[in-house]
């Protein structure tokens, strides 16, 4: 069969010796960052983005992937046994996972963690390598028309899930388009934005965005209450799962992973919106539902699951269409840009072994995390322990440094800085930076796709609603923002993220 | 500016521009109707030294060298934590510029001093 001979290919690629290495740096890393509170995923990426440059490109990208859905493994550690978020998406994962540790049961949840995660990460990857094709092949047919739909309907996606208010998301999204179209106009040639500045001809580069407003913006968030984070590591005692937790968590971890797959390729949340709606639905399923919030281990089970699904499902439509859906998915297109592939649906087509290598990568990645997690958990305690004041001066050591590499510029260090401030200030605000980010990178590439439909068109825009795939792809966008002004549907969404701040 | 079939550079950030006014002008007179949540306090000490201590970076960084702006950016941004304790930020910023020495300047290549030339480096 085809696919499984795409996957041996996969497996061959990503079994040699230095791509196992840095597969396991990646998810080594990752599980770091998803222990340390108040490092995300984000930020890390795009510090060590410099670093891969020397690499080849697929071993690039499995370290950079292994980054990220090793962060989801390694969150739900902090969550359980110090009942403090590691990771935006193991918020939820606090409720039940720390009040099991209180009663003795730490051991347990930390392996309904491990091995929903382990599920999940399999499941996953396994839907990479059977709709990765089929969707990569439809978006060969796809002209401007409906590359900008499509990332219309991902913004909106983002808006509608973005925590807070509507109107502020809408506005960050457009502030990141207007973001993103700083510098000299393709087309025509001409500067915009750049007031003259030389060092802004070229743009602003998105690892600079990225850094200031998910490294030094959340520093800045974490020092604003330093005396919450008291740390109280919790004994961590039996660790496999008895009989009974067994039947109560494989439905569970189940019903994560649906659910956790399908959100995971909506745009913007990556994984933490698929925690959320696994644990609110969960509550709703299970028969011990009123007891969630005590200690059940379903509560951890299906959160964890439905994570560590989203994490790996966000990469479909990088990978497929070349459209990054989430500020990690984009910080892994710039990877690609740099390593001189373009991305797009033809990448599957052209590049089969760094496609199917990145996948099959997953899976080992997934492996090697299972063991990361369980029988080394003790060296994590230990990280877990490492007070935050001895953590950020490296973590702002390493952006100054990383930033300055990417193009050898001081300008970007004080840009970093700028971003920084910013980002702080927006989430005052209650201004969300996700989907900022994602329409800074979409900026350009929207602008570009409307210009060239519009030019095939001769500036008749009723083209976007003539072809029947642009057309369903702006009515979706426009349900999506819709939905939100039902009352029913925006109650059920502030809960939502009402649940995972409480 | 252009028409919409052949757009211009200034076609497409004019939109942008216009949505965001009306979307900032909605906000800020949504802002005397409804009653919101506290912004809260600024973590002012936070945002001063942090972002202080970056830029102190970006502008040292090529005069003195890696080997003291490191360690300013290092003491500066540690004397945000209102837990700041002189003994470990010392070896801290000791050991985190060896590493970057290593690592960054002669491991990867990137083109800054170890000592810079207001050092006659």
């Amino acid at each position: 069969m085809d696919l499984i001979g795409h996957l041996w290919l996969g497996l061959q690629t990503s079994a040699s010796l230095a791509n196992l290495f840095y597969c396991f740096i990646g998810v080594f890393l990752g599980t770091a960052i998803g222990v340390l509170p108040g490092l995300g995923p984000t930020a890390t990426i795009a510090m060590l983005l410099p670093v891969t440059f020397v690499l080849p490109p697929v071993t690039a990208l499995i370290m950079l992937a292994g980054i990220y859905y090793g962060s989801q493994y390694g969150g739900s550690t902090t969550s359980i046994l110090v009942n403090l978020p590691g990771e935006a998406a193991s918020v939820v994962t606090t409720l039940d996972g720390y009040q099991m540790a209180r009663k003795g049961r730490a051991g347990a949840a930390l392996a309904a963690a491990a091995i929903g995660s382990f599920f999940a990460g399999t499941v996953a990857t396994l839907l990479i390598a059977a709709f990765g094709p089929p969707v990569a092949n439809m978006a060969l047919r796809f002209g401007p028309a409906e590359y900008f739909s499509l990332m219309v309907m991902g913004l909106a996606a983002s808006i509608v899930l973005a925590q807070g208010s509507l109107l502020h998301a809408i506005g960050m999204v457009v502030l990141g388009l207007l973001l993103g179209l700083i510098g000299t106009d393709v087309t025509s040639g001409i500067q915009r934005y750049t007031f003259g500045i030389y060092e802004l001809a070229d743009g602003i580069g998105f690892v600079t965005v990225a850094m200031g407003m998910f490294g030094l913006g959340e520093i800045i968030r974490n020092l604003e209450d330093e005396e919450q984070r008291s740390m109280i590591v919790s004994k961590i005692t039996r660790l496999w799962p008895t009989k009974e937790d067994w039947r109560r968590m494989t439905p569970s971890i189940l019903r994560g992973t649906v659910i956790g797959s399908i959100l995971g390729i909506l745009p913007g949340s990556g994984s933490i919106l698929g925690s959320f709606a696994a644990y609110s639905i969960e509550k709703k399923v299970s028969k011990y539902g009123s007891q969630f919030g005590k200690g059940m281990i379903e509560g951890v089970a299906a959160p964890e699951s439905a994570n560590n699904a989203g994490a790996q499902t966000s990469f479909i439509p990088m990978l497929t269409l070349g459209i990054p859906s989430n500020p990690v998915s984009a910080l892994m297109v710039g990877a690609m840009i740099i390593h001189g592939i373009q991305p797009g649906p033809s990448v599957i087509s052209e590049q089969p072994a760094l496609f199917w290598g990145v996948v099959a990568s997953m899976w080992i990645g997934n492996l090697m995390l299972i063991i990361l997690n369980l029988p080394l958990i003790g060296m994590w305690v230990r990280l877990i322990m490492i007070p935050y004041q001895y953590l950020y001066p490296g973590i702002l050591v390493f952006c100054a440094i990383g930033v300055f590499s990417l193009k050898n510029a001081q300008f970007d260090i004080y840009l970093m800085g700028l971003f920084g401030v910013l980002g702080y200030v927006f989430s005052k605000l209650g201004c969300e930076a996700a989907p900022m980010l994602l329409a800074f990178i979409l900026g350009p590439l929207m602008e570009e796709y409307l210009r060239r439909a519009m030019l095939l068109s001769r500036g008749n825009p009723w083209v976007f609603l003539q072809r029947p795939i642009s057309a369903t792809l702006l009515v979706i966008a426009v349900l999506a923002l819709c939905s939100v002004l039902i009352p029913s549907f925006s109650k059920t969404r502030e809960e939502a993220f009402v649940e995972g701040a409480g | 500016m252009g028409t919409a079939f052949r757009m211009g550079p200034a076609y497409f950030p004019t939109i942008l521009g216009g949505l965001l006014f009306v979307i900032g002008t909605i906000s800020v007179m949504r802002a005397f109707i409804t009653v919101g949540d506290p912004i809260g306090r600024f973590a002012m000490r936070g945002l001063v030294l942090v972002t202080g201590s970056i830029f102190l970076f970006g502008f040292l960084v090529r005069g003195l060298g890696v080997a003291l702006a490191l360690p300013v950016l290092v003491v500066v941004s540690a004397y945000a934590s209102t837990k700041f304790l002189w003994g470990p930020t010392f070896i801290m910023a000791v050991g985190l510029t060896v590493f970057c020495v290593l690592v960054f300047l002669e491991g990867l290549g990137v083109p800054l001093p170890v000592l810079g030339p207001w050092l006659g480096g």
